[in-house]
């Protein structure tokens, strides 16, 4: 092994340039080997495949039958993926060209050897090598699709230009001014959007309310059986979701459903000056709204029951006997101590539950397909946004396009709270830097 | 006249907590029927014979277990169960083993692009899967992987590892670092440390990051339903469904005996591992 002599960080990183020689120059023959290979069966890749898969990107092809304009759009979109690992890789490379120069003048040998090596990956590169395979997966199937959505959002994807049959052509924003101007697309976006809205606020806020009142009522101490009454009230959550909505499905159905044929009428019977009719649940868009927000809030308030009693739990008893001998009432105890912990602890889980059902698709499609009605464009009179870009995506007659373009519009909603409530409340701040 | 005064407060006392005893109770006793109703219909529907007209509460005709006979004879139930219980074992294994990896690193190490990387999939991960569609639609096309369960699983394990991965750093974070620090002075290796240290002490979250990824693939209904294709190859909630879309021949019953069969261990699993993942969520949300 060569005694390392003065090692100059900005001459390695120099070399760098071309990837592997600035490792040559620090003596690690092995490291700089793989640097180069990789280098160039990137350059090599580029040279048979990436620079024509970005290429018809770009024009998505020229004749028909012979150029598949979608199969286009994806290649580019993995060449781009591509393209983004090797310039990270080229810039780890450069700085590990200059940090290991920096080392070896601080004294620390280089290892030059495989063994070395790998003991060095186990300290330094430890922490690349456990994510690598998370990184991995989230670059392909998390990424990747999004990007394609995003391509898809500024094409005229539709079912009248199918590929290979037909091409593809960028259209610009052409497919968001239709979403906003075009009479037909801005009727049916503006009652799916409204009912979206309606339905996340009131279906969400009830299990809030459900789930936060259950918590305070059944965590008094004198109850008894409050083991059994928990089991049952975790029910909704622990049965699989799906299970209960096709489940309430057939409960609510008009004719042969439980509510109708039995629930009903039982309360007729037990209280006949009532007159209770029957509401037809799954053919009127509006008890099916009723409906469907009742059912949300059965499923979907054990969540926050559980939460909430773990956070009363952990409020500690002096707290409240101090207020009661200051001569605290209970409902000035409730909103001094109980409610602000309970908000300041709950804020980002309560937020996610708003997020949570303004794309919740089974409650919506699981429980009657978004119908009944039409409110044109293919949606339902119960349709939230995700399921209609569900039914644009699956149609008789799909319209990627608009579906793209939806989608998007729903993402920058979600991300845009999302964000500002995270920021608020710290939640995703990872403790130091 | 004190005394009086006293006695009729004491009783006004007690007549209040009465009434609160009274409407606490009713309260709960409410909402617990509310709760079983529903469910004890689908449990009943799964015992009765035949062609039931309607969905209901009804313990009067014979229990039987004809049903379950007929949903493994009769129907593809039998197989979709199988395929179902090996797409979520391998989501299970593959991504547990990713996230608890990832979530390892997250904690214990500072590192270029830490805080930027998780965020940046967090909020990418917001877009709303149903954008995905099209993009692996037609991918699966090219791979010719459409009706294969391989392309399913590994959208599966993707889609759940930015959220898991902050939940199992969170859980890794109530590992207090001395315990890596001695056992690095007395000469472990990174490695070592992970293994035989940290790990063994977030078992329980590992378990019930296991659950939630073996839940995944039973709850969900539109991946599956997209990329599989022929009958045989589906995945149990897009063949329970045909059974209550179907309305021509009645199978309200036969849905009823397969979703039996689906909740009871998934609930079995969820009230074993209860206490361990409401923990951990509430330290996840309240640490950050």
């Amino acid at each position: 092994m060569t005694d390392p002599q003065k090692q100059d960080p900005r001459k390695a990183k120099l070399l760098s340039i071309i990837p592997g020689l600035g490792q040559f120059y620090n003596h690690q023959v092995l490291k700089g080997s793989i640097f180069l290979v990789l280098f160039l069966a990137f350059v090599a890749e580029l040279a048979l495949a990436g620079v024509r898969q970005i290429v018809n990107l770009i024009t998505l092809g020229s004749t028909p039958m012979m150029d598949n304009s979608l199969f286009m759009m994806i290649e580019g979109t993995l060449q781009i993926l591509v393209l983004v690992v090797a310039i990270i890789l080229y810039a780890a490379n450069i700085y590990d060209a200059g940090n290991i120069a920096k080392q070896a003048n601080e004294g620390k040998k280089p290892s030059t050897s495989l063994v070395q090596m790998i003991k060095n990956i186990g300290d330094g590169g430890f922490p690349y090598l456990f994510s690598i395979p998370a990184y991995f997966l989230m670059l392909f199937i998390i990424v990747f699709p999004v990007l394609v959505t995003l391509f898809i959002a500024f094409s005229n994807y539709d079912f009248l230009h199918v590929p290979p049959a037909h091409l593809l052509d960028w259209v610009g924003f052409k497919n968001f001014t239709s979403l906003f101007f075009l009479s037909s697309y801005r009727q049916t976006f503006n009652a799916v959007f409204g009912w979206t809205i309606i339905w996340t606020v009131v279906a969400t806020t009830l299990q809030l309310f459900l789930g936060i009142f259950t918590a305070i009522v059944a965590n008094q101490d004198f109850i008894k059986f409050k083991r059994a009454f928990g089991v049952i009230f975790l029910l909704p959550w622990a049965v699989p979701a799906f299970i209960s909505i096709m489940s309430f499905s057939n409960i609510f159905n008009d004719s042969a459903g439980a509510i109708n044929v039995q629930v009903i009428p039982f309360f007729n019977k037990i209280l006949p000056f009532l007159h209770l009719s029957l509401p037809a649940w799954k053919t009127d868009p509006f008890w099916t709204k009723i409906a469907i927000i009742m059912i949300q809030g059965w499923l979907g308030f054990p969540y926050i029951y559980v939460m909430v009693t773990g956070i009363l739990q952990a409020i500690p008893e002096d707290l409240y006997e101090a207020a009661t001998l200051d001569g605290a009432s209970a409902i000035q105890k409730f909103n001094h101590i109980t409610a602000p912990t309970i908000f300041t602890v709950a804020a980002p889980i309560f937020i996610t539950q708003y997020t949570g059902n303004f794309n919740n698709f089974s409650m919506i499609y699981l429980f009657n397909s978004g119908g009944p009605g039409d409110v044109g464009g293919g949606a339902g009179g119960t349709d939230i946004l995700i399921s209609w870009i569900y039914k644009l995506t699956t149609g008789q007659s799909p319209q990627y396009s608009i579906a793209a373009a939806v989608t998007l519009l729903i993402s920058v909603i979600v991300i845009g709270v999302s964000m500002i409530v995270f920021k608020k409340t710290g939640a995703f701040d990872l403790g130091d830097d | 006249m004190a005394r009086r005064q006293k006695k009729i407060n004491e009783k006004s006392a007690i007549r209040n907590r009465r009434v609160k005893h009274f409407f606490t109770y009713l309260y709960m006793v409410i909402l617990a029927i509310i709760i079983i109703y529903p469910l004890l219909i689908t449990v009943s529907s799964a015992f009765k014979t035949g062609n039931v007209q309607s969905f209901t509460l009804d313990f009067s005709s014979k229990w039987t277990l004809i049903n379950f006979k007929r949903l493994f004879t009769e129907t593809l139930y039998g197989t979709w169960y199988k395929n179902t219980v090996i797409i979520a074992f391998f989501t299970m294994l593959i991504q547990v083993a990713v996230i608890t990896l990832a979530g390892y690193v997250y904690s214990r190490y500072r590192f270029i692009g830490r805080r930027f990387s998780l965020m940046f999939f967090i909020i990418i991960q917001m877009v709303p899967t149903m954008a995905a569609l099209t993009a692996f639609y037609v991918m699966a096309n090219m791979l010719n992987a459409l009706d294969h369960y391989w392309f399913l699983t590994l959208i599966y394990i993707g889609g759940g590892i930015p959220m898991n991965t902050w939940l199992m750093k969170g859980y890794f974070d109530s590992v207090p670092y001395d315990l890596d620090e001695s056992a690095k002075l007395d000469g472990a290796g990174n490695f070592r440390v992970f293994w035989q240290i940290v790990l063994p002490l977030v078992k329980p979250m590992i378990a019930v990051q296991a659950l939630w990824a073996f839940m995944g693939p039973f709850g969900d209904y539109i991946m599956s339903k997209f990329l599989l294709r022929s009958d045989e190859h589906l995945t149990v909630a897009v063949g329970l469904q045909q059974f209550i879309t179907n309305t021509r021949d009645q199978q309200v019953v036969l849905f009823a005996a397969g979703a039996i069969l689906i909740a009871l261990p998934i609930s079995i699993l969820f009230f074993y591992l209860q206490k361990y993942f409401t923990s951990g969520l509430l330290s996840g949300s309240t640490k950050g």
